[in-house]
C-alpha cells in the first residue's frame, strides 16, 4: 500500500521503494510499471516487474548479463508489446501505444550499442531530436515561408544549448559518425533530452569510457535531472557509478527483481552479492 | 583519427542550380548558332528527362535509403496519362506550353497515386521488401499498359481493357492502342520545358533535404530504430519521399513521351529502371549533381559516338556498376585517391581549424 501525501485538497500517492528527494513530495511518479512481463516463446525474460520512479528520481537497473535490463527498456518504449502487466506514464495508461507515441508521451532513451545518425552533422542529430519540438510542415520547407526561417532559427539555438551541455557546440558541424566513442554517448543523450522528455533512459551510458569521464558524465547526469527536472532511469556496470548518483535501485536477475533499494541496502543484501559472485564467492566475503 | 567536417550544403545547392542554368544558356546558344547536329538535337528532350528520372531515383535510393526497381514503371504512368491529357485537349484550344504544362501535371499526380498505391503497404515493412514489390509493379504496369485501349470522341474519353472494340462513336480517334501504345504524338515538349521541371525537382529536393522533413527521412536511412525512438513517423516520411519520387518520375514520363512520335509500354520496362539504378548509382548515392552528369553522359555517349557498340550497352553497364562499387569499397582505392588530391586533404584540415 503506497503512502499516501495530502496536497491541493487531493491525496496523492507518494512513490514506493525509492529514496524521495524531497522536491517530489506529493507528485505523482512518473512511471509505475506493475507485474510487467514478457515471453519469448518458452522463456520469461522479464516476470513480475514491479518499478517506480519519482518526478525528479534517478534510479539505476542492474543485474548480472542477460538478466533482461535492456529488455525491460524495450518494454517500456514499447519495442517489444509486454505479454503481462501494465505501465504508467505520468499516471496514463500506455497500454497499445507505439514507440513513437511513447516518446511523444515523454519516454527519450538512449541504446547500449550506439544509434546515432552517422552520415548527419551534429547539429543535425540533435535536430532530429527536436522533431516533434520545432514543428512545421513539408510543404512550409519546400517553399521556404516566413515559419520555416523561423522554426530553424529556434531550432538551430536550441540545438546549440543542448550540446552546450555537454560542452559540444564547437563538434557541431562534425559528422556523427567520426566522433570519438565518449562524444557519441554524450551525443545520444543530447538528442534524447532534444525530445523534451519526463523520463530519460540511459542504457550504460559509461561503457568505453576511462574513470575521468565517467566521473564527468555522474556529474553532468545530476546536472540534467536538475536543469531539466526530469527522472532518470540508468542501466550500467560501472558500480561507482551506479552508487554514487542513483537515489533507488532495483536489481534483475533472470528476468525476477531480486532487491530493490538505496545504494546502501542493495551493497549489503546477500541476494544481490551472490547473484553477482555467486555462491562460493558470496561465501568468501 | 580524420574527422570529416559537413560543410553548409548550401554551397554546392548553388553549384548544382549554376551547372544547370549554364548548361541550358550553351544549349540554347549552340541552337541558335545552328552548330547543333540534328542527331543531337533530337536527344535533348529525352537527356531532360533521363536527368529529372535519375534524380527523383536518386530520392529513393539516396536519400530515403531505399531500393526501387520500378522506376520505368512510375515514368510509364505518367507517360501514358500524361499523353492521353494532352492529346484529349488537343481541340480545345489551348496553347502548345499549356497542353505540355497540363500533361506534366496529369502524368505527376497519376504517378503520385501509383505512388502511394505500391508504398503504403509495402512502407510499414523493413527490408528489401520495396525493391521485389516495385520489381513486379513495373512488370504488372507493362501488362496493363499493353492491353490498356483509350480512345476519344466528342462524349468524351472511353477506356477498354483487353479488347480493343471500346465502342467509339463518330468522329472518335483511338489514343492508347493496346500492344501499339500512342502513335501520331505531336511533339509539344521543348528544351526549356525540360531544364525548368529539372530546376524545379532540384529545388524541392534541395528544400526538402534541408528541412525537418527531410532530415527525417534521412534519420530514417540512417537508423530507423533511433528515428523511431526520437518520434519520427518512420510510414509517413518514408511515404512522402516515396510518393514524391514516383510523382517526378511521372513527369519525366509525360516529357519523354510528348518528345517522341511513338511511345509503346515495352519502352519502360525493367532495363530502363536498371538503367536510371544506373545513371544514380554512378553520379553516386545522394549526390544530385551526379547523377545528372551520369545520366547525361550515359545518355548522350551510347545514342551518338558510340552507336555501333550499342548491343553491348547492357553489358558495359553491368561491368561499370561492378567496377564502381569495388573501386568505391576498397580502402586501397581510397588511400590512392586520397594521395593523389593531396590538395582537397588540407582544405579539409583548414575547415576543421575554423570550425
Amino acid at each position: 500500500m503506497p503512502e499516501l501525501k495530502f496536497e491541493k485538497g487531493k491525496m496523492v500517492p507518494v512513490p514506493s521503494h525509492s529514496i524521495i528527494p524531497e522536491r517530489d513530495l506529493g507528485h505523482a511518479p512518473v512511471l509505475e510499471c506493475s507485474h510487467l512481463g514478457v515471453d519469448f516463446g518458452g522463456l520469461r525474460a522479464v516476470n513480475d516487474f514491479n518499478f517506480t520512479i519519482g518526478r525528479t528520481e534517478i534510479a539505476g537497473l542492474i543485474g548480472p548479463n542477460g538478466a533482461g535490463k535492456t529488455t525491460v527498456f524495450n518494454l517500456l518504449t514499447k519495442v517489444y508489446t509486454p505479454t503481462r502487466g501494465t505501465i504508467l506514464l505520468n499516471g496514463m495508461d500506455t497500454h497499445g501505444k507505439t514507440t513513437v507515441q511513447i516518446n511523444k508521451m515523454g519516454i527519450a532513451r538512449t541504446f547500449q550499442n550506439i544509434r546515432l545518425f552517422s552520415n548527419l552533422s551534429v547539429e543535425d542529430n540533435v535536430k532530429i531530436g527536436l522533431h516533434n519540438q520545432k514543428k512545421y510542415s513539408a510543404l512550409e520547407g519546400i517553399l521556404r515561408l516566413p515559419s520555416y526561417w523561423k522554426k530553424e532559427k529556434e531550432a538551430h539555438e536550441r540545438a546549440m544549448e543542448l550540446l552546450s551541455i555537454f560542452n559540444m557546440e564547437y563538434m557541431a558541424n562534425w559528422r556523427a559518425g567520426n566522433l570519438p566513442y565518449g562524444a557519441q554517448r554524450r551525443l545520444e543523450i543530447v538528442r534524447a533530452l532534444a525530445t523534451d522528455p519526463c523520463l530519460l533512459l540511459l542504457d550504460e551510458p559509461a561503457a568505453g569510457m576511462n574513470p575521468a569521464e565517467t566521473a564527468e558524465l555522474m556529474e553532468n547526469i545530476v546536472k540534467i535531472r536538475d536543469k531539466f527536472q526530469i527522472a532518470v532511469l540508468l542501466i550500467e556496470h560501472d558500480m561507482k557509478l551506479v552508487m554514487g548518483i542513483c537515489e533507488g535501485i532495483c536489481v534483475l536477475n533472470f528476468g525476477e527483481v531480486i532487491a530493490k533499494g538505496t545504494a546502501e541496502d542493495i551493497r549489503s543484501n546477500p541476494t544481490v552479492v551472490e547473484a553477482y559472485l555467486g555462491k562460493k564467492g558470496a561465501q568468501a566475503c | 583519427m580524420k574527422r570529416l567536417i559537413i560543410r553548409k550544403k548550401s554551397r554546392k545547392n548553388f553549384l548544382t542550380y549554376g551547372i544547370v542554368v549554364a548548361a541550358y544558356v550553351a544549349l540554347m546558344a549552340v541552337m541558335a548558332a545552328g552548330a547543333m547536329p540534328s542527331a543531337i538535337q533530337g536527344l535533348l528532350v529525352p537527356m531532360c528527362a533521363y536527368i529529372i528520372a535519375a534524380v527523383s531515383l536518386n530520392l529513393t535510393v539516396g536519400v530515403l535509403g531505399e531500393l526501387s526497381l520500378g522506376h520505368a514503371g512510375f515514368m510509364s504512368v505518367g507517360a501514358f496519362t500524361g499523353c492521353t491529357a494532352a492529346m484529349a485537349l488537343a481541340n480545345s484550344g489551348m496553347p502548345s506550353w499549356g497542353r505540355m504544362a497540363a500533361a506534366v501535371v496529369v502524368g505527376s499526380l497519376l504517378a503520385a497515386a501509383a505512388g502511394a498505391l505500391v508504398g503504403v503497404p509495402v512502407l510499414r515493412l523493413q527490408g528489401d521488401y520495396l525493391a521485389i514489390v516495385t520489381l513486379a509493379f513495373g512488370e504488372i504496369i507493362k501488362t496493363v499498359v499493353t492491353n490498356l485501349y483509350i480512345g476519344i470522341d466528342p462524349q468524351g474519353l472511353h477506356f477498354g481493357f483487353l479488347k480493343p472494340d471500346i465502342g467509339l462513336g463518330k468522329g472518335g480517334k483511338m489514343i492508347v492502342n493496346g500492344p501499339n501504345g500512342i502513335s501520331g504524338i505531336e511533339k509539344i515538349s521543348t528544351l526549356t520545358a525540360g531544364f525548368l521541371i529539372i530546376l524545379l525537382c532540384l529545388v524541392v529536393i534541395f528544400n526538402l533535404v534541408d528541412s525537418r522533413s527531410g532530415r527525417a527521412i534521412m534519420a530514417l536511412r540512417d537508423n530507423r530504430i533511433a528515428a523511431e525512438s526520437v518520434g519520427i513517423n518512420a510510414t509517413k516520411y518514408k511515404l512522402m519521399a516515396f510518393v514524391l519520387s514516383a510523382a517526378m518520375a511521372g513527369a519525366a514520363g509525360a516529357l519523354y513521351a510528348l518528345s517522341q512520335n511513338t511511345v509503346t509500354a515495352s519502352k519502360f520496362d525493367f532495363n530502363t529502371s536498371i538503367l536510371i539504378l544506373v545513371f544514380v548509382v554512378l553520379g553516386g548515392l545522394g549526390n544530385m549533381l551526379g547523377s545528372i552528369v551520369a545520366a547525361t553522359v550515359l545518355y548522350i555517349l551510347p545514342e551518338t559516338w558510340l552507336r555501333q557498340f550499342s548491343d553491348y550497352r547492357m553489358l558495359i553497364y553491368a561491368v561499370v556498376l561492378i567496377g564502381m562499387m569495388l573501386v568505391t569499397n576498397s580502402q586501397k582505392v581510397r588511400t590512392l585517391l586520397g594521395k593523389l588530391l593531396p590538395q582537397k586533404k588540407t582544405k579539409e584540415k583548414e575547415g576543421q581549424g575554423d570550425a
